[in-house]
């Protein structure tokens, strides 16, 4: 409960926050279904499962906009899926109550309710076929406005305006950056088939980026949300390629004798950090983006791979066996091969996969306990490990750009699908297709304005 | 005779091929492996010149599977007397090439699976140097967990995945 008060903007929202402790969900660990039913779509949809939740959830009530059903696509179903989707709200059903103007809002009503915050908005489509959409979020204690939206969109970015708004609500209610116009990546597997996918966050949208008949794995998005670099064995073995999402054009930028593979962007998005068995082992190098300008950055005789780079560029932490057990290490990116690395885990005998924190301040990794992998996250300065989850096979965990959810491929019943934990392990989500193997996720960038 | 070989390469490629795993050969596989020398084996090659000992399924060198322990990627006691009959047939004929792919179980990471897969075809690779192979005859590649040949979820598949094969050019 202080957990989740603490992470609110102290001044305007203590109102809210009161109202949350009055109002707490005794359902700890209730399971919440949500079907992302939408318009008939091109490609498969990831339907989202939310497990979790509930005792630090805010009450919020989203009214449908005025004239809203005229639309093709709603917006506020959309809206309230990203909210109940982020484990933080709990949706408040609004009856009959239809205010689309502040002034129209009763506040007792929504008092009565049990919501703490309330959204009321208005679209009106405009000639030409162009939507104006104006939101309101309402603080319902305090009976203020606590932020306002206006934006005007063409009817097929109905979704993506959605999304911001969603956006604009979480960031006013919990102080956190939202996530909710960002995409993802992931590998599907059907059949002989793999296929390289982008998606929304919410799974709507999914595009194929490449299709194989041969494995696809550990795709990169480039910081700036344009490329992805990933490693296919097309050729027989595993080649790195970088693909430009807009042109679909692609280039081979390690394709050494051997392996290549485990491609992670510097931040700026001039290099990228491979894996490469060209010089015996596994070890990292540095590639600029266009393949060239290739350097040793790691030295031992062991397994060096899965480099991620710290938010500011200056290190990398990767998986090395070279102390018996795979384990995490972290190593200066200076420009000339080293061998000094400092061993950051050390419970357990096997940790892998880290992915470091959008703040640096911590890293998410796999841990194996007995015969369970699972995603862990540990804090660099306390050194504290914390499990996130319990199922069997955990892999690829993926953090969203805000720090506050984790992206990760499991399984259920022989079948992978991807799932969603938050930071603190108290939420999670499975997303899964109807069809098909899914694996290797990887949060995309948070888009940069427009 | 040149049809009874192409039957027998075609059986044994599809075997290769096939996708389901086969628990009872595989304990043959092991088992011939620790009984037969490398010195049977070329005797055998050596008496009946006519048939092609990597494919005679009575020759060590029709094996050409190399098992691993979990993580590990040690070439076990088990599996040297296999090792070194191919490592003997490379350094009598100087044209063979060899493939070594190493292969992961499904469990945990796919790239230190991947990584993986390298060492344990390294690990066989060297060991044929020793032995007398050549460097320029034998390429180490990996296949990670990405080319299952036992599909299943159990210690058995995982078991039978943890392997790197051999295999020679033009196969």
């Amino acid at each position: 409960m202080t957990a989740i008060i603490s992470r609110f903007p102290a001044s305007s929202l203590k109102a809210i926050s009161m109202q949350i402790r009055l109002r707490r969900l005794p359902a700890l660990g209730a399971v919440f279904f949500l079907w992302l039913l939408g318009a008939p779509m091109a490609h498969a949809t990831l339907n989202i499962e939310i497990f979790g939740g509930g005792a630090t959830q805010i009450p919020i009530a989203i009214v449908p906009f005025a004239a809203e059903e005229r639309l093709g696509q709603g917006i506020t179903p959309v809206v309230g899926a990203d909210l109940h989707r982020s484990g933080l709200f709990r949706l408040v059903p609004p009856g009959g109550l239809r205010p689309h103007e502040p002034i129209e809002v009763v506040y007792p009503d929504w008092v009565n309710r049990g919501a703490a915050a309330l959204v009321i908005g208005s679209t009106t489509t405009l000639p030409g076929g162009q939507v104006a959409i104006r939101v309101q979020l309402m603080d319902v204690a305090r009976q203020v406005q606590l932020a306002s939206y206006a934006e005007t969109v063409p009817a097929e970015q109905l979704r993506a305006a959605a999304h911001r708004i969603a956006d604009m609500i979480y960031e006013k209610l919990t102080g956190d950056v939202g996530v909710f116009s960002t995409r993802i990546a992931y590998v599907v597997k059907d059949g002989k088939k793999y296929s390289l996918q982008v998606a929304d966050a919410d799974g709507f949208n999914s595009q194929p980026v490449i299709e194989y008949t041969e494995p696809i794995i550990s795709p990169a998005w480039s910081p700036d949300g344009t490329r992805l670099a990933y490693v296919s064995f097309e050729n027989k073995k595993p080649v790195v390629y970088v693909q430009t999402l807009a042109t679909r054009s692609r280039k081979a930028v390690a394709n050494f004798k051997g392996s290549n593979s485990a491609p992670a962007w510097s931040p700026d998005g001039k290099k990228l950090a491979v894996v490469l068995s060209l010089m015996g082992g596994s070890q990292i190098f540095l590639v600029k983006a266009d393949g060239s300008g290739m350097q040793r950055l790691s030295q031992s005789s062991g397994i060096d791979t899965e480099p991620s780079f710290s938010p500011d560029g200056r290190y990398i932490i990767f998986t090395s066996d070279r102390g018996g057990s795979p384990q995490i290490y972290r190593m200066a990116v200076t420009g000339h091969p080293s061998s000094a690395a400092e061993r950051l885990t050390f419970e357990g005998n096997y940790n892998v996969s880290p992915d470091y924190s959008p703040d640096g301040k911590s890293f998410a990794f796999i841990h194996r306990s007995g015969d369970r992998f699972n995603v862990a996250v540990q804090d660099f300065a306390t050194r504290q490990v914390q499990l996130l989850t319990d199922s069997k096979f955990d892999e690829s965990p993926s953090l969203a750009p805000n720090g506050k959810i984790i992206l990760y491929a499991t399984e259920i019943r022989g079948r992978g699908i991807l799932s969603a934990v938050s930071s603190d392990g108290r939420t999670r989500q499975q997303l899964s297709t109807q069809a098909g193997d899914i694996r290797e996720p990887a949060w995309g960038p948070l888009r940069r304005p427009r | 005779m040149k049809r009874v070989l192409c039957v027998l390469l075609i059986g044994l490629l599809s075997a290769c091929a096939s996708k389901t795993p086969k628990p009872g050969a595989d304990v043959e596989d092991k088992s011939v492996g620790t009984t037969r020398s490398a010195a049977e084996a070329s005797q055998g090659r050596q008496a009946e010149p006519s048939l092609n000992p990597l494919t005679d399924p009575s020759n060590v060198l029709s094996r050409r599977s190399v098992y691993f322990d979990f993580d590990s990627y040690v070439v076990k006691d088990e599996f040297r007397s296999l090792v070194v009959a191919h490592a003997h047939y490379l350094r009598d004929n100087p044209s063979a090439r060899v493939l070594l792919q190493g292969n992961a179980d499904e469990r945990g990471s796919r790239e230190y699976n991947l990584a993986l897969g390298q060492r344990r075809a390294d690990a066989v690779r060297h060991a044929m140097t020793l032995s007398g192979a050549r460097e320029s005859q034998i390429e180490s590649v990996s296949l990670g967990e990405e080319k299952p040949r036992a599909t299943g979820h159990d210690e058995a598949s995982w078991a039978e995945n943890r392997r790197t094969d051999i295999r020679y050019q033009g196969e």
